[in-house]
């Protein structure tokens, strides 16, 4: 899934400040599994978000809403009736939903109500890690089921580097070496001897590097 | 006497079957030409070639390619340090031509340390290629004077390519399958980690003789002496990748503090004198950090003077 992280309140209020219709609109999907922007978030942050300017004696209506997905045109269109009743939308889905969500609705600022993080897991409660960086030209299956793109921090397609300590990344005790993970599982398959392949300069063009990308799918247009 | 592919010093002395004798620069963190070329005159005398580190620990400093000139000016063979980290393969390529067109001859092919070392923890690094598709990349504008793109390259780098190894390194089980890995991808010479664990270096020559890798690349061990025993705890429990035995730091520790470099100096003589007896280990890269002027005092004790004439 699509993690992302709540952004501090204050940047929320800096964004919105002036405004006194807003609304806060949640999405069901990624966020809501990784916490920062489903329906429960928005309640969260409706409610804070409320007492401030209370506090401030600022009268400013606050709503809530929260759809199946943002980064689908059939979902934004739910709002399509009541959006215009308000002069600004704090989006708490990925960034992919506010921008689908700003190109939709023209005329209402769309602010950001979350940091988009990476492409993760969880993998324990409350803790999310990345693995995937969407490289668009998948080698998991030379590397035994493990990413070195977004794993290692050197994105070393032949590992590892000189600084793998005790299973351990140079830049932190408490990240893994994707390779020393990436070295264990050919172990464990029984396949040590293909870490003498070299792995080949990558094609990064279908990577960030090639600018926006596309897939475009005939078979689903038709 | 063994093939010579490049002008290179460094591979004509280790082809002649010399023990060969490499130190390294850092560049200055400024402009000021003279550091690196005092730095150079200390120890010229006593190394065959001299390494120039780029933005080692991810600091910013004056170019490798830089100061690699200003060594060649003089009239030495620079080894020049280009990693990964820095450059997309336009600019590596870019540069390898550029230290051609001074006729620099060695280059040490490297990933660089991450950049959350140094000072510039908030940038971008590139990793576009590998340090073992450096090498490749080399030894394809070398051999088959092509770039990467497939284009023809008018007058081909004539540069003998080297990498680093870490003998002590995790994970354990591939510490030779990475070199082996790493001489399949083109590397002619090899600089080690700094060895303070003698037995532990022997053990991996051993394993490395036992796959015959000790004929298909010359292995250089690295040395690096210790200025004080501070230094050395400091190594073994800082320094990722580095093996640093108790004895060593006892040894030092047990030693008035106005005498610890003098025993650094000591143990540093008598691992070379212990490791040119180890078959395999073609010579030595003494890499003596912001004390360059020990380099002789080194070299000299360690019956590695004077340098052979070619
Ligand atoms: S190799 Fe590319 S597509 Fe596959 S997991 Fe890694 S980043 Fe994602
Ligand atoms: S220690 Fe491992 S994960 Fe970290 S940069 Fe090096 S190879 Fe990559």
């Amino acid at each position: 899934m699509i993690v992302a992280d709540k952004k501090p309140i204050e940047e929320i209020i800096e964004e919105i400040k002036g405004r006194t219709k807003i609304l806060i609109l949640g999405c069901n999907e990624c966020v809501t599994v990784c916490e920062a922007g489903g329906k429960k978030e928005v309640g969260v942050l409706a409610s804070a978000l409320r007492m401030y300017f209370l506090k401030d004696g600022l009268d400013v209506k606050i709503d809530e809403k929260t759809l199946e997905r943002q980064c689908d045109h059939e979902y934004l269109e739910e709002i399509r009736d009541m959006v215009d009743a308000y002069d600004a939308v704090v989006s708490l889905a990925c960034g992919v939903g506010v921008q689908f969500m700003a190109e939709k609705y023209h005329s209402i600022p769309v602010y950001p109500g979350v940091n988009t993080c990476f492409l993760g897991a969880a993998e324990d409660r409350g803790l999310w890690t990345e693995r995937c960086q969407a490289c668009g030209q998948c080698i998991l299956a030379r590397t035994g089921g493990i990413c070195p793109v977004s794993r290692c921090a050197k994105r070393i397609l032949n590992g590892p580097c000189g600084g793998s300590t005790g299973g351990k990344c140079e830049i932190s005790n408490e990240t893994d070496c994707a390779w020393q993970l990436i070295i264990d599982r050919l172990n464990a398959l029984g396949r040590l001897e293909d870490y003498e392949t070299l792995s080949p300069i990558k094609d990064w063009s279908t990577d960030r590097a090639g600018g926006p990308r596309k897939v475009v799918r005939e078979d689903v247009q038709s | 006497m063994k093939d010579v592919k490049t002008p290179s010093k460094l591979e004509k002395i280790l082809a002649a079957g010399h023990p060969a004798v490499t130190s390294e620069c850092g560049p200055p963190r400024g402009s000021d030409p003279e550091v690196i070329v005092k730095k150079a005159e200390l120890i010229k005398d006593y190394v065959d070639s001299v390494n120039i580190t780029d933005n080692q620990t991810s600091v910013t400093r004056m170019c490798s390619l830089a100061a690699c000139i200003r060594l060649k000016l003089l009239g030495l063979d620079p080894v020049l340090q280009m990693v990964t980290r820095d450059r997309n393969r336009i600019a590596l390529q870019s540069d390898i031509l550029g230290a051609a067109s001074f006729d620099i001859h060695n280059m040490l092919c490297l990933s660089g340390d991450h950049q959350s070392f140094g000072d510039c923890a908030q940038g971008q690094n590139v990793h576009d290629l590998d340090s073992m598709q450096l090498l490749q990349t080399v030894r394809l504008m070398r051999d088959e004077g092509k770039f990467l793109g497939g284009g023809d390259i008018e007058r081909p780098p004539k540069i003998f390519v080297g990498a680093a190894a870490n003998p002590f390194a995790d994970p354990f089980e591939i510490r030779i399958p990475r070199l082996a890995k790493k001489i399949a991808a083109g590397a002619e010479f090899i600089q080690t980690q700094c060895i303070y664990n003698l037995d532990k270096f022997e053990e991996w020559m051993k394993l490395a003789r036992d796959r015959g890798l000790h004929e298909k690349v010359y292995i250089l061990a690295g040395m690096t002496p210790m200025k004080s025993a501070g230094m050395a705890r400091y190594m073994k429990k800082r320094v990722p990748g580095m093996d640093v035995p108790d004895e060593v730091v006892k040894r030092l520790a047990d030693t008035p503090k106005e005498k610890q470099a003098e025993v650094g100096i000591d143990i540093c003589v008598e691992s070379i004198q212990r490791l040119k007896e180890c078959e395999g280990v073609a010579g030595f890269h003494v890499m003596a950090i912001e004390w360059e002027e020990k380099v002789p005092e080194i070299v000299e004790r360690a019956g590695l003077y004077p340098r052979p004439e070619l």
